[in-house]
C-alpha cells in the first residue's frame, strides 16, 4: 500500500467521487484555478473543468445556499469553506436552512451535500485560523458530523459523505493535512459513517477523542505503557451519528473514561459522552469521568507560548491519564 | 413592448417603467379565456385569505399572512411560468396567491392553515405552505427572507449544469432585498449569467419599516445594474403587465441570463394576523390603497369590457364562496397529525 | 339550538379584549363568517365573526365591557340545530369572566405573594410568531388542580473531595459487590486513598472462589524435619476441617445405627429409566436423588432430626437444606441442596450436577455452602458398607449411603439376591433418642424400599 498524507487522501477521495459520479462537484473560494489553498482540490479542475470546479466570489454565505438550492435539483454539491473560521457567514443557510430541508419538507428534499471545512489549530494560526467549529454542528439535528485523523479515515469517510444522501459537515484538521502520514489500499474502499475506530485496545482506561488529538493520544497511550497502564484508544472518526456501541463498550470494560479534545471544554462533544457514560454505563465507572480538552478561551492564541498553554499535547493527556490511573 | 437597458448613470431616472397597453391588445400568449380563468383564480384566492383571516379570528388558524392587494403579480406571473412549462419557482411567505394558484385544492390550502394531517408542504412540521410542493415545481424552505435567493440561484446553476432549460423564479419582497444573500445571490447570478428571475413583490413595506427606511432610492429595479443584468419595475396591480412582463424575462433568463422584476403593489392587509398596521399606516392610506384592489378592478374591467357577464361574475363569486366552504367544513372536521409524526425524517436514507 | 359565542383565544393579546361595537342586535339575522362583533386587544382590534348561520338572541358582554379570552360574549340561536364550526365548549376553558379585567383567566396561581419570580398564565396556548394567543383542546396542564409542587430534592451527600478518599465505593465496586454477595469491609484497598478499585474487587472473589482464602496451589511442599520425619504444612482448607471435627466430636454426644435397605426396585428402575432420561434431562440419573428424597420426606415427618442444640433449646429448622459430602480437590466441601422437599428427582438429580461439578471446579459461592440443616454422604462411592460418620456441627444428625451389594437375603423364608445398600446414621443423642432416630431411619428405609420400576419420578 502506499503512503500518503490527510491533503492526498482528500483528493484522491474527491478525485474518485467526481469520476464516478457526474453530478458531484466542488465549489469555494480559490478552488479551481488555485487548487485550493491547502492543495486539496489541485488540478481536479484540469480533469473535470470550471463548470464542475467552481471558483465562487467570496461569499460564504452564497457558497452554502448555492450549493443547497444545487441538491434541491438532484446534484452532489462540495461546498469548501476555506477556513472554519470563516463559516459563521454561512450559518444561516447551514443551521436554518439545510439543517432543516429534509425534515421540513417531511422527507421530500434529501440534501446530498457534503460541506468541507478545514479546521483546528497548532500551525501558528491565532484566533482566525485555528477554531473548532464542531460543537454546533454536532448539536443540530439533520446534519451529520464528521472528523478523521487519518488518511485511511480520511479517504474513506469523504467517500461515504459524498455518497451519503444528508448532509454532512466533513472537518479535516489542517494540522494533520501534512503532519499525518498514512498507509492507503490501492483497491476501491469506503468507510462507514456512524463507526468509531479503536486504534488501540486497552484494558485500564479508555481515552476518547478525535481529530489531531487522537494522534496525542495514541503518544500518551505508549508513553505510560511502560508504567502498567494500558490505554484503549478510541477514535470517534464520526462525531455525529455518535458510535455510542463502542464507547459505552470500552467504558465498560475498563471503567475508567478520559475524553480529549482540542475545542473548548464547556458544552462540547466531551460533555455528551460524559453524559452518556453517566446515564448508561454507570454501573461500570470506577471511576469519575474526566476531559482535558481546550480551556474557555476563544481560540488558541498566536504567539508560541501562548498556543502552546493552549492546546492539549502528550505530555498533559499522558498526566491526565496517570490520575486517571491511579484513581 | 419596447425597452431600454438600464444605463450606467445615477440609475432611478433611467429605469425602465413598463409602459401600460389597454387591455385590448392582448400580450402575446395570452387569450380572453385566460383571462377569465385568471379572474376566477383571483377569487378564490381572495375568498380563501379573508376566510383563513376570519378563522384566525375564531382561534381555528394559528397564523396567516394575506396576499390581498398583491394577487395580479402573484397570479401574472405564474401565468408566464405555467405557460411556458419549464419553470421552477422558489417563492417566499406572502405568496398564498401563487402556491394556491399553482395547483392546490382549497382543502388542501386550508389543511395547511389548521395545520391538519395531510398537509401538502410538510405534513404541518412547518407554518401554512412552507417545505415543498415539489408536484408543483415549488420550493420554500424557511421564513429566512433572502435565503430562498441563493438557494434559486443554486437550483439554476444546477439546471444549467444538466443541460436543462428551466428558468427559475424567486419571489421575495422590499425588505429582503436588504438581506446580504439577496446581493450574493444576484452577484452570482450574474457572474455565472444563470437562468433565474429575481420577481421583488414591493409593497413599500417591510412589516412596519417602509421603504425609505429600507433603501436610499426609489426602486429596487435599478440595483440590477450593479450586477450586470436587466431590472424592470412593472405596475404589479395589472395582471396582465405581470404576466407579459415575466414571459419577457423568462424568454430572456433562458437564454442570456438573469433579470430583476420589481412588482410594484399594495398590501391591503397588516403584515399577518398577529399585527395592527394602523399603528403604522393612515386610514386615508388605506383607503386610497384599496381604492387600486386589483381583484375588484380587474373584474370590474372584465366587466365593463363584456369579456364576463354579470352572470358570470356573481357565480364566480358563489363557487369560489361554496368551495372555501366547504374546504373549511373538512379541515376543521380533518385530524392534526398524529404525535408519532413528529419523530423521524431528520435525515434522509 | 342555542349556543354560548366565547371570546376567542386570538391575535396579539395573551389574556383579555374589551368590546368595542355590536355589529348586531338581538334578534337580528346571521350568516356564518359575517362580522358580529368588535373586539379591542391590546395589539390590535379585530372583529370576531359569526360562527354559525342564525340569529343573535342575547348580549352578554356589553359595549366596553373587558373580558378575558373565553369568556362566553353572547347567545347564539343556530339556524339547523348543527353548532357549526364555533368552537366547543371544552375547546376554550369556560370560567366566567369577573367583571373587572383580572388576568390569567381559570388560573388558580393567583396570589397575593406573585414575587419577582412571578407566574406561568395557564390555559393560553401562544402561537405564531409574536405568540398570539390561541386556546387548543390540549389538555391544561395543571391549571385547574395546583398540582402540590415536589419537596426540594436533598442534594445528594457528596462523595468526599480528597482524591480517591472517598469511602464511597465506586458504581463499579457495588454492582460486583453485590453481584458476588461480598462484604466490602473484608476488602483491602489499593487505589488513592486506599479505595477498594474494581481490580480490587475482582482479585477478591477470585481468591475467595477458588478456596476459602488461599490460592490454588498444588500441596504445600513437604518439610524435611530431622532424619525419620517429614511435616506437612497445612492448609487453610485442612486446618479448617481439622477444627470443625474436633468442634463435632467434643462438643456433640454422637450415637450411631445403621439399617439395611432392599434397593431392587431402585435399581430396577433405575436401570429402565437412565437412557431415557439422560436423553430428555441430559443428566445422569444416580442413586442419589432418590436417597435425598427418602430422607427429606422422613425429615418433614420426624422434624427433630432437622434441628439444633441450642443449649436451653432444640431450635428445629422449618427449611429443608440437605448437605452432600462432594470430594473436591483441596478437601471435603459440602454444598447445599436448598429446600429438597421441594424439587422431584429430576429436581434433586439436576441440582446435584450442578453442585458437584462446581464444587470440583472450586466455583462454588456462599450461599452454596450455606444454610445447611442435615448432611448425607455418599460413603458407597467409595467402597464402604458401614460408616460411623461424624455430625457436620451444629446439624442433629448426619446420613451415609453405602455401597449396593447384591447379596443372599431370606425373604418369605427363602434365599433371594437382592440389592442391599446399608444407611448409616449419626445422631446427636442430646436432641433425638434412639426411638426418634430409629424411627427416621425406617422412614427413610420404607421410603427406598416403596420404589419400584413404576414409581413416577417426576
Amino acid at each position: 500500500m502506499a503512503v500518503k498524507n490527510v491533503i492526498e487522501a482528500v483528493r484522491e477521495a474527491l478525485r474518485e467521487e467526481m469520476q464516478r459520479d457526474s453530478k458531484v462537484f466542488i465549489l469555494g473560494e480559490d478552488v479551481g484555478r488555485r487548487g485550493g489553498v491547502f492543495l486539496a482540490t489541485h488540478e481536479l479542475i484540469d480533469e473535470f473543468g470550471e463548470s464542475r470546479v467552481i471558483d465562487t466570489p467570496l461569499a460564504e454565505a452564497s457558497i452554502m445556499g448555492i450549493a443547497l438550492g444545487a441538491a434541491f435539483r438532484g446534484m452532489r454539491p462540495i461546498p469548501e469553506v476555506q477556513f472554519s473560521d470563516f463559516i459563521w457567514p454561512a450559518m444561516n443557510q447551514l443551521i436554518g436552512e439545510t439543517a432543516r430541508a429534509c425534515y421540513g419538507t417531511n422527507g421530500a428534499l434529501p440534501v446530498p451535500m457534503t460541506i468541507r471545512v478545514p479546521y483546528g489549530g497548532g500551525i501558528r494560526g491565532g484566533l482566525f485560523h485555528s477554531q473548532n467549529v464542531e460543537t454546533i454542528f454536532f448539536h443540530t439535528p439533520g446534519l451529520k458530523v464528521v472528523a478523521p485523523a487519518t488518511p485511511y479515515d480520511a479517504k474513506g469517510l469523504l467517500k461515504s459523505a459524498i455518497r451519503d444522501n444528508s448532509p454532512v459537515v466533513f472537518l479535516e484538521h489542517k494540522k494533520t493535512y501534512r503532519l499525518v502520514r498514512g498507509e492507503l489500499p490501492e483497491e476501491e474502499y469506503t468507510l462507514p459513517i456512524g463507526q468509531a475506530d479503536i486504534k488501540r485496545a486497552g484494558e485500564n482506561i479508555t481515552v476518547v477523542s478525535y481529530g489531531l488529538m487522537l494522534h496525542y493520544c495514541l503518544e500518551a497511550a505508549e508513553a505510560v505503557a511502560g508504567e502498567g497502564i494500558d490505554v484503549e484508544v478510541v477514535d470517534l472518526r464520526t462525531l455525529k451519528p455518535l458510535d455510542k456501541e463502542t464507547v459505552l463498550n470500552s467504558v465498560k470494560k475498563t471503567g475508567k473514561l478520559l475524553i480529549v479534545h482540542e475545542d473548548n471544554v464547556t458544552g462540547g462533544v466531551g460533555a455528551e459522552i460524559a453524559a452518556l457514560a453517566a446515564d448508561e454505563a454507570f454501573e461500570y465507572l470506577d471511576a469519575p469521568v474526566t476531559r482535558l480538552c481546550g480551556p474557555d478561551v476563544p481560540t488558541m492564541p498566536f504567539a508560541q507560548t501562548l498556543e502552546d498553554e493552549y492546546m492539549p499535547n502528550t505530555d498533559k493527556i499522558a498526566q491526565a491519564l496517570r490520575k486517571q490511573a491511579a484513581y | 413592448m419596447p425597452r431600454k437597458k438600464t444605463t450606467r448613470s445615477n440609475g432611478t431616472e433611467d429605469s425602465e417603467v413598463a409602459i401600460a397597453q389597454s387591455l385590448e391588445g392582448l400580450p402575446e400568449g395570452l387569450t380572453t379565456g385566460d383571462l377569465v380563468d385568471s379572474y376566477t383564480n383571483m377569487i378564490m384566492v381572495r375568498t380563501m385569505d379573508e376566510r383563513i383571516w376570519a378563522l384566525n379570528r375564531q382561534g381555528k388558524v394559528p397564523i396567516a399572512a394575506s396576499c390581498q392587494g398583491h394577487e395580479a403579480a402573484q397570479l401574472g406571473s405564474l401565468l408566464a411560468a405555467q405557460k411556458d412549462g419549464r419553470c421552477f419557482l422558489f417563492p417566499y411567505y406572502r405568496d398564498l396567491g401563487l402556491k394556491m394558484a399553482a395547483g392546490l385544492t382549497p382543502t388542501q390550502v386550508m389543511l395547511s392553515f389548521m395545520g391538519k394531517e395531510g398537509e401538502p408542504y410538510s405534513n404541518a412540521r412547518q407554518f401554512p405552505l412552507q417545505g415543498a410542493d415539489l408536484e408543483h415545481n415549488i420550493i420554500q424552505i424557511s421564513n429566512v427572507v433572502g435565503a430562498g435567493l441563493t438557494q434559486a440561484v443554486g437550483y439554476a446553476l444546477a439546471c444549467k449544469m444538466q443541460d436543462d432549460d428551466t428558468v427559475v423564479l424567486t419571489y421575495f419582497g422590499d425588505g429582503a432585498s436588504s438581506q446580504g444573500e439577496a446581493h450574493e445571490a444576484m452577484n452570482f447570478a450574474g457572474v455565472h449569467q444563470l437562468p433565474v428571475i429575481f420577481v421583488c413583490e414591493n409593497n413599500h413595506y417591510a412589516i412596519s419599516v417602509p421603504q425609505s427606511r429600507q433603501m436610499a432610492t426609489d426602486d429596487l429595479a435599478s440595483r440590477a445594474q450593479g450586477y450586470g443584468f436587466p431590472g424592470f419595475t412593472v405596475d404589479g396591480m395589472d395582471i396582465v403587465r405581470c404576466y407579459e412582463a415575466t414571459r419577457e424575462a423568462i424568454s430572456h433568463a433562458r437564454t442570456q441570463g438573469p433579470v430583476l422584476l420589481e412588482m410594484q403593489v399594495e398590501r391591503l392587509m397588516p403584515h399577518t394576523t398577529d399585527d395592527d398596521h394602523l399603528r403604522y399606516r393612515t386610514q386615508e392610506e388605506l383607503d386610497s390603497a384599496n381604492q387600486r384592489d386589483p381583484v375588484v378592478n380587474f373584474g370590474s374591467d372584465l366587466l365593463a369590457r363584456g369579456i364576463i357577464t354579470q352572470e358570470k361574475f356573481e357565480a364566480i363569486k358563489a363557487e369560489a364562496l361554496q368551495a372555501i366552504n366547504e374546504a373549511t367544513d373538512v379541515a376543521d372536521a380533518a385530524n392534526p397529525p398524529d404525535p408519532s409524526t413528529m419523530w423521524g425524517r431528520v435525515y434522509s436514507e | 339550538m342555542a349556543m354560548i359565542l366565547e371570546l376567542p383565544h386570538v391575535g396579539e393579546s395573551v389574556v383579555e379584549g374589551t368590546i368595542g361595537k355590536w355589529l348586531k342586535q338581538p334578534g337580528d339575522k346571521l350568516t356564518r363568517y359575517e362580522p358580529l362583533v368588535e373586539v379591542i386587544t391590546d395589539k390590535v382590534t379585530m372583529e370576531v365573526p359569526s360562527p354559525v348561520d342564525g340569529s343573535l338572541l342575547k348580549i352578554l358582554a356589553q359595549e366596553g365591557e373587558t373580558v378575558p379570552m373565553g369568556a362566553p360574549i353572547a347567545e347564539l340561536e343556530t339556524a339547523d340545530g348543527s353548532n357549526g364550526s364555533a368552537p366547543t365548549p371544552e375547546s376554550v376553558p369556560t370560567t366566567v369572566a369577573p367583571a373587572e379585567p383580572t388576568p390569567a383567566p381559570a388560573s388558580t396561581q393567583q396570589s397575593a405573594t406573585t414575587g419577582t419570580t412571578g407566574y406561568l398564565v395557564k390555559n393560553i396556548n401562544p402561537v405564531g410568531p409574536t405568540g398570539g394567543g390561541v386556546g387548543t383542546e390540549q389538555e391544561n396542564r395543571g391549571a385547574d388542580q395546583d398540582e402540590p409542587s415536589a419537596p426540594p430534592l436533598q442534594p445528594a451527600p457528596s462523595t468526599s473531595d480528597a482524591p480517591g478518599g472517598s469511602s464511597r465505593p465506586s458504581p463499579a465496586v457495588r454492582r460486583l459487590a453485590k453481584e458476588h454477595g461480598v462484604d466490602l469491609a473484608q476488602v483491602r484497598g489499593t487505589g488513592m486513598g486506599g479505595r477498594i478499585t474494581r481490580d480490587d474487587l475482582i482479585r477478591y472473589v477470585e481468591g475467595k472462589q477458588s478456596t476459602p482464602a488461599t490460592s490454588t496451589q498444588a500441596l504445600p511442599a513437604t518439610v524435611e524435619a530431622g532424619p525419620d520425619e517429614q511435616h506437612v504444612p497445612l492448609t487453610p482448607i485442612r486446618r479448617m476441617i481439622a477444627d470443625a471435627m474436633v468442634r463435632s466430636v467434643t462438643q456433640i454426644p454422637h450415637a450411631w445405627s445403621t439399617v439395611e435397605v432392599d434397593v431392587t426396585g431402585l435399581v430396577a428402575l433405575r436401570t429402565q429409566v437412565r437412557a431415557a432420561f439422560q436423553q430428555s434431562e441430559g443428566v445422569d440419573l444416580t442413586y442419589l436423588p432418590f436417597a435425598i428424597k427418602a430422607v427429606a420426606e422422613a425429615l418433614k415427618k420426624y422434624p427433630t432430626l432437622n434441628a439444633s442444640w441450642g443449649g436451653d433449646k432444640i431450635i428445629l429448622k422449618r427449611r429443608i437444606n440437605v448437605g452432600i459430602a462432594v470430594a473436591a480437590p483441596h478437601g471435603l466441601v459440602v454444598p447445599v441442596i436448598h429446600d429438597a422437599d421441594r424439587l422431584s428427582i429430576t429436581g434433586l438429580a439436576t441440582a446435584l450436577r450442578d453442585l458437584t461439578q462446581r464444587a470440583r471446579q472450586n466455583k462454588l459461592t456462599i450461599e452454596d455452602v450455606q444454610g445447611g440443616t442435615f448432611t448425607l454422604n455418599n460413603t458407597g462411592a467409595l467402597g464402604s458398607i458401614v460408616s460411623y460418620p461424624i455430625i457436620n456441627h451444629p446439624q442433629a444428625a448426619i446420613v451415609t449411603t453405602e455401597a449396593i451389594q447384591k447379596r443372599a437375603v431370606v425373604r418369605d423364608d427363602a434365599i433371594a439376591i437382592r440389592s442391599m445398600m446399608n444407611i448409616c446414621m449419626a445422631f446427636d443423642h442430646r436432641i433425638n433418642d434412639g426411638a426418634e432416630s430409629g424411627a427416621f431411619l425406617q422412614a427413610v428405609k420404607s421410603r427406598l424400599e416403596s420404589i419400584g420400576p413404576d414409581t413416577p419420578i417426576y
